[in-house]
């Protein structure tokens, strides 16, 4: 590992995570309104965002090399089922990560 | 004070469950791939974005450039723009406070003041100082604590990073439940699926967020209309 490499990646990354941050705050934050559009794009992005990133956490599943995704689609099945049941998020996580696990590890090795 | 620290705390404790999970996973993974306590804490300090800091353990334990470190930053966290923008009218007043409370705005502190209202009529200003130190604590400590008691750990931590999935899974149902207009949600998932088999796992997120903004900006009408967001 090369110490210098790492610290410039890693500075990289925290610099470009804080502009993104500060970023509508100086573009947006000032005198002015902020365009309506702007504000609706605030509204309805969470949402469409986060459907996203499920998406991209699933994204490495492959459907025509076993086991196709079935420990990804059984650990997420029980997770969307159990916080529509109870809505505690640690309960969810915890479960939902220890069935991979188990399944990865022990079911379809 | 002390009331405000009841607040914030009852109010966090979903988030503190979440992110110690998550920190503990995030530490035994970085540890695992030989960057131990002290950069688990510094990533968790500075950066403080948890899925980019998955992101980033892969990117340094495969020796990206920093072309492609910064490109992956500016695409992954690219939904906290849209955080900031909801943030600007609640965060006006927030004076010397207001820079640490948009460098801190993480997807589960926005979900806890994105309404801009603070429970039991406490201020806003600093229940949402609070509420983002809180949270910023917890990362930090389940980051250490991974990456401390990873080397102990007895059983085999595959897997482990799955949490991550789950964690967006429980964001993504809250979110479902909270609102009767699906159009947003599902016009992110089907842009995303369609994108992923049309561009491949490496290069969708971008036209993935491309066509999610034109659709969403298109069709701003029915969705308006529908009500609900």
């Amino acid at each position: 590992m090369n110490a210098a490499y790492s610290i410039t990646i890693i500075a990289v990354i925290a610099a470009v995570t804080a502009l993104l941050r500060f970023l509508p705050f100086c573009i947006f934050g000032g005198k002015g309104k902020t365009p309506e559009v702007i504000i609706y794009l605030g509204r309805v992005l969470p949402f469409a965002i986060m459907g996203m990133l499920v998406v991209y956490c699933l994204k490495q599943i492959s459907f025509v090399k076993a086991p196709f995704g079935a420990p990804e689609f059984l650990a997420g099945a029980v997770v969307v089922l159990l916080h529509n049941w109870k809505r505690n998020t640690l309960l969810s996580i915890v479960t939902g990560t220890v069935l991979y696990m188990i399944l990865i590890q022990f079911v379809f090795v | 004070m002390k009331k405000y620290m009841k607040t914030i705390l009852v109010k966090t404790a979903p988030v503190m469950a979440g992110y110690l999970v998550l920190g503990l996973g995030f530490g035994i993974i970085s540890e695992k791939n030989g960057y131990g306590i002290g950069w688990a804490f510094a990533m968790s300090v500075f950066i403080y974005a948890g899925s980019m800091q998955y992101v980033a353990i892969s990117l340094l334990s495969g020796g990206a450039s920093v072309m492609t470190a910064a490109l992956t930053a500016l695409m992954v966290n690219a939904r906290h723009l849209f955080y900031g923008i909801s943030m600007i009218t609640p965060y006006e007043k927030a004076g010397r406070k207001k820079p640490y409370l948009i460098f801190a705005l993480t997807d589960e502190t926005y979900s806890l003041v994105c309404t801009g209202e603070s429970p039991d009529g406490l201020d806003f200003q600093k229940y949402s100082f609070g509420v983002s130190l809180c949270n910023h604590i917890y990362w930090i400590t389940g980051s250490v604590l991974g990456a401390w008691v990873g080397t102990l750990i007895p059983f085999d931590t595959k897997g482990v990073d799955f949490a991550m999935t789950a964690l967006f899974l429980t964001v993504f149902v809250e979110q479902w439940k909270s609102t009767k207009n699906h159009i947003p949600a599902l016009i992110g998932v089907g842009c995303s699926v369609i994108c992923l088999l049309v561009f491949g796992s490496e290069s969708f997120l971008i036209p993935a967020m491309i066509t999610i903004g034109t659709l969403l900006c298109l069709g701003r009408k029915t969705i308006e209309r529908k009500g609900n967001v």
